[in-house]
């Protein structure tokens, strides 16, 4: 008798002990990312590190982050939301923001300390484009090329504007089917200069005068519109050149021993990160917190490197990349020699605007 | 008496009154009610019976089908986000006149200041920046970068107050003098409470527990507006208590903008001396004019394009989003068709109609004698073409498109072939993908099987007889077919034409896949505008022309050929 | 007539055969000759191959081996619209799709005959079986009886010289298919048509026919006028398949010129025609029809042979009663008698002695 009173004791108290750090953090967590390589880098990198401090969560991935901010307003509206970290490029973050659909945040508060003490706001920098961004890694969209397809006695081709020229380097190219990046290189490529080319865009001028320099290149585009198609299309042998994220371009290379080349000049960095819902009940925040506190600091970054070929959002991160994914980087010296930072606030003005025109055009 | 015989006449009465009735009045049932009535009663509980048996599905259809046209089409003309968060600034611009070249007056630049301080803090001023930015390029930034801006003019204010008074930046002591003394003026607060309410599409119920008093109310009717918003915020909201919080910064604003009107000597309230005091300070304090305030945070506030934008769209409604999608636009100036350079859905609409049609057209070709095989073979082997048939169902849509593009592309296995047979040099390469070309031959691919079922199983009922009593008639094979078994089957014709013609307008995934640029469709932009851009009322609004446009041609349809002519089996 | 091919015969089939898979034949060397004019009903169980003729006839199915002549002609190679055999289908296969003058006129327009003419023939035709008001409907608007007439008319609205029904009123009630047997032959008589009928209705064929032909197992049985066939049937199947039979089985004892007596298997001995006995010693089957069973002694011959039978059930007919008697060990023995005034009614149980001519009681094989 007594024995059996003991043991209920123990157990309501083990119950009660487990309802109130139940109530602290919930157990369950849903993170939302890109599927494929990119989030195999996540996992090994911080979510199961993770999982094995905590072995009381359970992580649910979806792999969803292409249609993310259609899906959080609609989660919105319905008053429901399910997911409790998002993995977006910042662009969509920027929107997700705009629209109350992310939650703003403390840099200083809500991350950790570099490892070599610099705060979280200053380690990361400008990268934090917009106050629900939380940024990992820097990515860029470049050009690779068949290596064996380069016309015989003439170099490789290393300038962004060896794309416009078609008697130099005949063969087809492959550009995003949407006007981002593509109306930059082109005008830079029309003699506009780096640090001009968005006061140019901004004018109805400057835009005909980017669609004007596509339109030279028109009849030997394939659009693509999901990352995977360049690389394929590269491996086919069905286009000479095309953009894409620089991580796919490092599959084909060092992974599938395809014979593509990487063209650095004038990559378009971009970001990708997280963002947190708005809406999220304390529990569930306090879990997100706890793990984000956790996943974007100096060596976990640093970590993901590891895997893909993407470079670390935090300054203080970038030492401890493994030196053979160092020349892979994005961000090696080597590499950015000649970059260019995607302009998020000109993109959210002009996107619809441009866009219309960048359609009209293709349709023609 | 006993009761036995009592009850006999008055039975017998009661059946004569019925023979009677039956001769004169309404038919009577067995129980005396009228005959109608009861037959009624019956049906009716039938009636119940079979709704109760279709309710599952009528709600399902109702929740799941009904109601997201209904809400989609309602989007297409919604657009009360422009006068929800903007509720003075909309009113107080209905007097002004964008022709004149001028940008509003001062008296439009305090409301929307007071309109952006409440929307930027329920972060509501964003989305209506998104929003605006739709109708003209850059608004949205605008919009961002003003509302953090927004705090710094009331800083400034406080600052200097703060020189008459230290209290003046502390909650309890803006929470005396608010709600002062005598009656109170709860009015004001609600209507706060409804404004905000509306803007954050929240009922925002409870207490505030603050009212202004009546006095305070008239004495500095902005300054009580302004913490009015700032109290429905704190306490509703953030649920703190009112009279702990420092106020908000447009406060401070709505007080100077009071202070050189109001006539503070009489006022006999909570802290009218630091008000006095404040009064009397007022001339050293440097007023910054609210509109000099804006052009500073971004030069285009004080451009009266801005305004006449946000004067076309402050209607509850809109046609708007219409205009938008038949490339149109409506402006300041009343409604334009949209430069030529921006002109691309009524193209996509004549598009996505041709490709349907030629969709539609290349499975009647093809489908039309693989379902005539299908009802004449022997059972065995249609079986196994029937398969055929249907394995294209049992594959993922994304594995059937990308296969047509190793098919087809230049380096694929059509191309390999032909130049193999010598037929094609390798130089020129076919171009069969990412082309109008390529679009139909993949959706022709995908679609082919509905065609082929409603035709096999109307041919499955048209029996062979009738193309032997043809033929015995004297027609030739062809004459028989022509003339007999072909018109038979239009029925089936007609329902797989329907089906493919309204699946393949609403396609998207193998057009964005296979289309290039020139084989995109109008859904391709629908879900751009869903998922990318976020343009729900654009979309909306392309989604409802193209129901209109499949609505039109069911009833063209039917008027030609006939609805009952078509047959799925 | 004659049963193989001469000058005179308008449809000639020569050593038909017909196979479907190459391993069983439906039809087994056929030989059929019918002169112009003639009615002519292939009558038998399904299954029997009396279709699949038809169908050979028609042009839908070639012959296996064999000849098929129309009019002297071998048509093995010309196509079924070549033949200009008109036929009337099981369903008559009126197209829907047309108006009954539209399907009247379409084997005129497929022979490109000028409008007004045609508009002629098709009155005429339509006149003919008593539609002439119905042009213009549909066939799904017409009764049963009524698209049977429109299929006739349209079967002979171009004036064919042979026309072929198949099983043409299989789908109508009784009394209308009474009728429409009527009309039918009374047509073909007046427009002097050749007619391929087929049909598995034995009293159809009966009426209706200048000839019967009695198909089993991919042969003809017996081809005879009906009477013939219905008296004097060649073999026990067409025995048993035409009209109403008692079948009984023995040995024949002896055979002397055009009777022969045949010991049953209980003994009993009885007198008959021998037709495909041929000594002493084989076994048959007896065949007397049962209205020529008698059970009046009176009408019997002197020393006739008498059976004894018991009474198992009596059923009254109106016009007859028909009897149900155990005999020679048989339970299915039936007797038909005239409801005559002085016929006596039986009783279950009772105990009669019947008889018979003995050229009525055929001795068949076994």
């Amino acid at each position: 008798m007594k024995l059996t009173k003991t043991l209920l004791a123990g157990t309501a108290l083990a119950m009660t002990a487990g309802v109130a750090s139940a109530q602290d953090m919930a157990n369950d967590m849903t993170i939302v990312s890109w599927g494929g390589a990119y989030q195999s880098s996540q996992l090994k990198a911080y979510v199961e590190p993770y999982l094995e401090m905590h072995p009381e969560v359970s992580v649910t991935w979806d792999e969803s982050s292409n249609e993310a901010v259609a899906k959080l307003r609609a989660m919105n509206e319905a008053g429901n939301i399910t997911w409790d970290l998002v993995d977006v490029v910042a662009a969509d973050a920027i929107r997700l923001c705009d629209e109350g659909l992310a939650m703003e945040y403390d840099p200083d508060e809500l991350l950790a300390e570099g490892d070599d003490g610099t705060s979280a706001s200053d380690d990361f920098g400008d990268l934090i484009v917009s106050d629900c961004y939380i940024p990992q890694i820097v990515y860029s969209t470049t050009f690779g090329y068949r290596t064996d397809m380069v016309p015989e006695g003439v170099d490789a081709p290393s300038n962004i504007c060896d794309v416009f020229d078609l008697e130099k380097y005949p063969g087809k190219r492959a550009l995003e089917k949407r006007p981002i990046n593509n109306m930059e290189w082109a005008l830079l490529c029309d003699g506009v200069a780096k640090d001009e080319v968005y006061d140019v865009l901004a004018t109805p001028e400057g835009q005909e005068q980017a669609l004007a320099k596509l339109d030279t290149i028109k009849d030997d585009v394939i659009w693509w519109s999901a990352g995977a198609d360049t690389p394929q299309l590269l491996a086919d042998g069905e286009v000479f050149m095309g953009s894409t994220y620089n991580g796919r371009l490092y599959s084909v290379i060092e992974e599938q021993d395809q014979p593509v080349g990487m063209m650095w000049d004038a990559q378009v960095y971009d970001l990708d990160g997280w963002i947190i819902p708005e809406g999220l009940d304390e529990a569930h925040l306090a879990r997100v917190k706890d793990f984000i506190m956790f996943a974007t600091d100096t060596q976990r970054l640093a970590d993901q490197a590891k895997y893909i070929s993407y470079g670390p959002a935090r300054a203080s991160s970038a030492p401890l990349v493994p030196e053979e994914m160092k020349q892979h980087m994005p961000t090696d010296p080597a590499n950015a020699e000649n970059t260019f930072l995607y302009n998020y606030e000109f993109w959210a003005d002009y996107r619809d605007d441009i866009d219309a025109k960048f359609q009209s055009w293709l349709a023609q | 008496m006993s009761d036995t015989t009592q009850t006999g006449p008055i039975d017998m009465g009661n059946s004569a009154a019925n023979d009677t009735a039956e001769k004169k009045g309404p038919m009577l049932a067995a129980d005396g009610t009228p005959l109608k009535r009861s037959l009624n009663r019956a049906l009716r509980r039938q009636k119940l019976r079979a709704l109760a048996l279709i309710a599952p599905l009528l709600i399902f259809v109702l929740l799941t089908f009904i109601a997201p046209i209904a809400d989609m089409l309602f989007r297409s003309v919604e657009n009360d986000i422009v006068s929800n968060t903007l509720p003075t600034t909309t009113e107080a611009l209905e007097g002004w006149d964008h022709t004149t070249g001028e940008p509003p007056s001062e008296a439009v630049f305090e409301d929307f200041y007071f309109d952006l301080f409440l929307a930027s803090e329920a972060k509501e001023h964003t989305k209506l920046g998104t929003r605006l930015n739709y109708e003209k390029t850059g608004v949205s930034s605008m919009f961002r970068s003003t509302g953090r801006g927004l705090d710094d003019i009331g800083d400034d204010y406080l600052d200097a107050l703060e020189e008459t008074d230290e209290r003046w930046g502390d909650g309890d002591f803006w929470y005396a003098l608010m709600s002062g003394t005598g009656t109170s003026a709860p009015e004001v607060v609600e209507a706060r409470r409804k404004a905000l309410a509306r803007m954050s599409g929240d009922s925002l119920s409870g207490d505030v527990g603050f009212a202004p008093s009546n006095s305070i109310a008239t004495l500095l009717p902005t300054t009580v507006r302004a913490y009015s918003d700032f109290a429905v915020y704190t306490a509703l909201v953030d649920g703190d208590v009112v009279a702990e919080e420092d106020p908000w910064e447009s406060v401070y604003v709505g007080l100077i903008s009071d202070l050189e009107e109001a006539n503070v000597d009489g006022y006999t309230g909570p802290e009218a001396d630091a008000l006095k005091a404040a009064k009397a300070a007022l001339p050293g304090i440097e007023q910054v004019s609210l509109k000099s305030f804006f052009q500073s945070e971004d030069k285009d506030w004080v451009d009266p394009s801005v305004w006449a934008t946000i004067q076309t769209y402050s209607p509850k409604y809109t046609s708007g989003y219409f205009l938008n999608a038949i490339d149109m636009q409506l402006t300041p100036d009343g409604i334009e068709m949209r430069p030529e350079n921006q002109q691309i859905y009524i193209m996509l609409f004549k598009r996505t109609l041709f490709m349907s049609m030629m969709i539609m057209g290349s499975c009647i070709l093809l489908g039309y004698p693989v379902a005539w095989l299908l009802a004449n073979l022997p059972s065995k082997s249609a079986n196994l073409l029937m398969i055929l048939v249907l394995l294209p169902f049992w594959t993922s849509l994304l594995v059937r498109t990308s296969a047509w593009k190793v098919m087809l592309q230049q380096q694929g296995v059509i191309n390999d072939v032909l130049v193999w047979l010598g037929l094609v040099s390798d130089g020129d390469r076919l171009v069969m993908i990412n082309n109008q070309f390529g679009t139909i031959v993949a959706m022709t691919h995908i679609l082919l099987p509905f065609m082929i079922l409603p035709l096999y199983s109307v041919m499955q009922t048209i029996p062979p007889t009738y193309l032997r009593a043809a033929k015995s008639l004297g027609a030739t094979n062809w004459t028989a077919f022509w003339r007999v078994y072909f018109p038979q089957s239009v029925p089936g014709i007609g329902a797989g034409s329907i089906l493919v013609f309204i699946l393949s307008i609403g396609y998207y995934i193998t057009p964005e896949i296979v289309g290039g640029t020139t084989g995109t469709f109008i859904s391709n932009r629908i879900a751009y505008h869903i998922s990318s851009s976020l343009n729900w009322g654009l979309g909306a609004a392309l989604g409802a022309i193209l129901l209109a446009c499949v609505l039109i041609l069911y009833w063209a349809y039917d008027r030609i050929v006939g609805i009952d002519n078509v047959k799925l089996g | 007539m004659a049963s193989t091919s001469d000058s005179e015969a308008f449809v000639a089939f020569e050593r038909v055969q017909k196979s479907y898979d190459g391993e069983t034949l439906v039809v087994k060397d056929l030989n059929l000759s019918m002169p112009k004019g003639e009615f002519l009903t292939m009558l038998g169980p399904s299954g029997s191959g009396k279709t699949t003729c038809l169908m050979m006839l028609a042009g839908f199915e070639t012959a296996t081996h064999g000849e098929i002549m129309l009019d002297g002609t071998p048509i093995n190679n010309i196509p079924p619209h070549k033949r200009g055999i008109g036929m009337v289908f099981q369903n008559y296969a009126l197209f829907p799709h047309m108006t009954v003058g539209e399907n009247l006129s379409f084997p005129l327009e497929v022979r490109k005959i000028g409008k007004s003419e045609r508009e002629k023939k098709v009155m005429r035709a339509l006149d003919m079986v008593q539609m002439g008001d119905f042009a213009n409907r549909r066939p799904a608007q017409l009764s049963g009886g009524q698209q049977q007439r429109i299929a006739l008319a349209r079967a002979l609205v171009f004036e064919p010289e042979l026309v072929l029904m198949d099983e043409p009123l299989g789908a109508l009630d009784k009394q209308l298919r009474e009728h429409m047997q009527f009309e039918i032959t009374r047509l073909a008589h007046e427009l002097g048509i050749t007619t391929v009928y087929v049909t598995h209705d034995q009293t159809e064929a009966l009426t209706m026919s200048d000839r019967v032909a009695v198909f089993n197992d991919g042969r003809i049985q017996q081809l005879a006028p009906p009477d013939t066939l219905y008296e004097e049937p060649e073999n026990s199947f067409v025995a048993q398949f035409i009209g109403e039979n008692n079948t009984l089985e023995g040995t024949v004892k002896e055979i002397s010129g055009k009777t022969c007596t045949v010991q049953l298997d209980g003994g009993e001995l009885i007198s008959a025609r021998p037709i495909n006995v041929t000594k002493p010693g084989d076994r048959t089957r007896v065949s007397i029809r049962p209205e020529r069973v008698e059970m009046n002694k009176e009408r019997l011959q002197e020393g006739a042979h008498l059976l004894k039978a018991e009474v198992m059930e009596f059923i009254y007919m109106g016009d007859i009663f028909r009897t149900r008697l155990r005999v020679a060990g048989r339970d299915d023995f039936i007797v038909k008698t005239r409801n005559a005034p002085d016929q006596v009614r039986l009783k279950r149980g009772e105990t009669v002695e019947i008889g018979w001519l003995p050229e009525d009681c055929r001795a068949l094989e076994a």
